[in-house]
């Protein structure tokens, strides 16, 4: 009897645990950076001070625990909607241990304090190096995946998975470009100088948004929801159209990072306007898959699966409407520099980021081992409400902190002097901020809960691998 | 990297801007189907068993939601600095220089009426020194601290004790030019035994706890190499900034370890120049005010 042809789900299952486990770590680092804020007595030593696990905490979240849910999901939805086996299996594998070496060398090397001094992009020059080969292999599985696909079109989830992969390697080769000065000292100089290293940094860190964070998961969206909906996608042509739409304007986003600074103004012009023009690209991916739910929405009561899924949606849609109007310079004057643009930040990382992979991750967990369903389908709802009631609590807090501060800093008396110095901004925050800290340990708790269900979910059950599946007839 | 001198990279980002637009216009202008009657039909494709695609044309209001934001742009970017760096009269630049104007023109006369001021008259008006002291917090406090008590390497100004001298005119030329304290490093010089000595030396002069036999061999380190700027009674020099030794007011700090470590390695400080940044008639109210933060001291 001949032995049927599986798909990897071995890399899949790897990067799907690993996902749940850097959460965990990126969020509980995130809780105590905000802890410190609440009390600045919690900055114990050099290597656990805010300034050195807040860069731990972003490189954790976004390329840790998103990191590893793009590389589980996409390695999942290009195996199976292009009907064959993943490209090079060792090479994948290698992804896997790579990456995590790339994790564990940024919770050393961060807390020691080793950086490049540039946004999500701390790490220095021979882990940059490591990163650009994991990144490398990766587009080859994927690509090499879709070269050898069993159909004749490209599923959109993988147009936008595709794009992820390829313009991250050119952001990160691009803006990490440094002169090593020394390697067991681990220091190096930006190849580029003054303001035009600033541009470089904003239109890596932006587009580190836009396409890491953003164009990933819009191709996560485009599997697991019509999936878990088990309805066909809302249009095709929407897709195409915001597709496009979006790789060409996300490019041209950064310099909103640099409103009213040494950037030329006319640098400035073109960030603001192309931020906005990226307001309707944005909601193309948002109505796409909400719109996918229409005849489905009953279903909404009972899958807490699909709760995460569109409440994903929404957040994306809030943030990224939220996003075009921050970079409109004249609002931008106010909230720039305030904890508006970390509760922004947060809708987006929290909302949109971790609830689509969360629910991408249910999804995932037990189809790896063979079963239907998690554990418990309660306690993944119980996870959906505290996330939910967690997110709200952070960023309602921060918005309106960040107004007051932004409204503080402007405020002047009558003789033109300023009302408050920056240490009272400082103190009316902290109320604030506390809530800021619930609304963290909220969604920690609940990635504690989704850590019990995994654990209960694959305890003692075999790996598994789902046969290929040949391509619907008329399609082949 | 050289710097944008020329005009070819403004051309060139002009270029790619124009041509991003007419993309998404280009985009948008071939995908504008109407709405279709009956049934709205799958696009055709499957994968992975159950995935396929519906083809509903673009949403209305989506569609008029994106030509306006292109429109906008457009408009934007012709009427302020934007393809390229015409109209600079709507430029950051000019918009700033435009606020200061109009402020200086609100508050200056606020301010230019205490100018003609004798310093010590304005440091005894209450309201003066209510702006000096907002002005305090904003500019200062961060070195001086909010309580003008100041830190490690900033002056504590409250005390009476002046480096640089404690005459009101002297102090205003200290917060309009500012200062650079330069102590030396004798390290290399003195070795490590010479330094300790002299180190027990400076701590005889407050009274502080020494060694006697290093203090003595400190003098006489100290009465070749430190009187030149400390002067012979360590009571320093106000012309260089050279700090006084002999009273208890310590700007890094009395234990032997830290004297130890400012003469091996010397010291540099810097307080910032506020004459260009804020001009004679405000710094004028804020020499008044740290005057008057001593006053009870006289």
């Amino acid at each position: 009897m001949q032995s049927q042809a599986t798909y990897n789900y071995k890399v899949v299952r790897q990067f799907t645990i690993m996902t749940v486990v850097w959460g965990i770590v990126g969020m509980l680092v995130g809780v105590i950076a905000a802890a410190q804020l609440v009390w600045p007595e919690l900055n114990v030593h050099e290597f656990l001070h805010f300034g050195r696990l807040r860069p731990l905490h972003t490189n954790a979240v976004i390329f840790a625990f998103g990191g590893c849910a793009l590389f589980a999901t996409s390695y999942y939805v290009v195996q199976r909607t292009c009907h064959t086996k993943l490209f090079a299996p060792a090479l994948a594998g290698f992804t896997f241990w790579g990456w995590q070496l790339v994790i564990v060398l940024a919770a050393i090397t961060l807390p020691l304090g080793y950086t490049q001094a540039k946004e999500y992009a701390e790490l220095e020059w021979p882990i940059d190096i490591l990163i650009a080969i994991v990144w490398v292999s990766y587009a080859i599985v994927f690509f090499g995946t879709i070269a050898k696909r069993k159909v004749t079109h490209i599923y959109v989830a993988n147009w936008f998975f595709g794009a992820f992969i390829l313009t991250v390697a050119l952001l990160h080769i691009v803006n990490s470009a440094a002169i090593p000065v020394s390697f067991m000292g681990m220091k190096s100089y930006s190849a580029y100088a003054g303001v035009q290293d600033a541009m470089v940094q904003w239109w890596y860190g932006h587009n580190a948004v836009g396409f890491f964070l953003t164009a990933g998961f819009l191709g996560m969206m485009y599997y697991f929801v019509p999936k878990q909906a088990e309805r066909p996608v809302y249009s095709y042509r929407l897709s195409v159209v915001h597709f496009w739409a979006l790789i060409f304007t996300y490019m041209w986003a950064g310099p909103h990072h640099l409103h009213y600074t040494a950037l030329p103004d006319w640098t400035q012009s073109v960030g603001m306007v192309f931020s906005l023009i990226l307001l309707a690209p944005s909601w193309g991916g948002m109505i796409n898959g909400i719109m996918t739910l229409s005849g489905a929405w009953h279903k909404l009561r009972t899958d807490p699966i699909l709760k995460f899924l569109v409440t994903s949606l929404s957040f994306y849609g809030m943030s990224t409407f939220e996003g075009p109007m921050m970079s409109v310079k004249t609002v931008n004057a106010l909230s720039h520099y305030t904890d508006w643009t970390v509760g922004h930040v947060h809708s987006g990382a929290l909302g949109w980021v971790a609830m689509i992979s969360i629910g991408s991750v249910y999804f995932l967990l037990p189809r790896l081992y063979g079963k239907s369903e998690m554990y418990s389908t309660k306690l993944i709802n119980t996870h959906f409400w505290i996330a939910t009631i967690g997110i709200v609590l952070y960023i309602a807090s921060l918005w309106v902190a960040g107004v007051m501060q932004g409204l503080m800093w402007r405020a002047t008396n009558s003789d033109g002097t300023l009302t408050y110095s920056f240490v009272e901004s400082v103190k009316a925050s902290y109320p604030f901020w506390t809530i800021r800290l619930v609304g963290g340990v909220l969604f920690l708790t609940g990635m504690l809960i989704m850590f019990y269900n995994m654990v209960r979910t694959i305890a003692g059950e075999k790996a598994y691998n789902a046969p290929v599946i040949a391509p619907a007839v008329a399609h082949a | 990297m050289a710097d944008f001198i020329s005009g070819f990279w403004n051309m060139y980002v002009m270029g790619l801007v124009t041509l991003s637009l007419l993309f998404c216009v280009f985009v948008l202008v071939s995908n504008m189907t109407k709405r279709e009657v009956g049934d709205v039909k799958l696009h055709g494709h499957v994968w992975d068993e159950t995935l396929a695609e519906y083809n509903n044309p673009l949403p209305r209001w989506w569609l008029y939601l994106f030509w306006m934001t292109i429109i906008f742009g457009v408009v934007y970017l012709v009427i302020y600095p934007g393809f390229g760096n015409h109209n600079a009269a709507r430029g950051e630049h000019s918009q700033y220089y435009a606020e200061m104007k109009a402020a200086d023109e609100k508050y200056g006369p606020i301010f230019a009426k205490y100018q003609e001021m004798d310093l010590m008259a304005v440091a005894a008006d209450p309201e003066a020194n209510a702006m000096g002291k907002r002005m305090f917090l904003t500019y200062c406090a961060q070195c001086h601290g909010s309580a003008a008590q100041g830190a490690k390497g900033f002056p504590n100004l409250t005390d009476d004790e002046w480096n640089w001298g404690g005459e009101p005119n002297t102090i205003k030329t200290t917060v309009l030019g500012g200062r650079m304290g330069v102590m030396p490093a004798f390290g290399p010089a003195l070795g490590g035994e010479g330094v300790k000595d002299v180190a027990n030396y400076v701590r005889s002069l407050s009274n502080l706890a020494h060694d006697a036999l290093r203090a003595q061999r400190g003098k006489e380190i100290f009465e070749t190499n430190c009187v030149a700027c400390h002067g012979p009674d360590a009571k320093g020099n106000p012309m260089l900034g050279a700090v006084n030794l002999t009273n208890k007011s310590w700007l890094y700090g009395s234990s032997e370890a830290t004297i130890i470590e400012t003469v091996t390695n010397g010291r540099q400080n810097q307080m910032p120049a506020f004459q260009e940044f804020l001009g004679d008639a405000k710094v004028h109210l804020l020499a008044a005010y740290v005057l008057s933060l001593s006053k009870d001291q006289k």
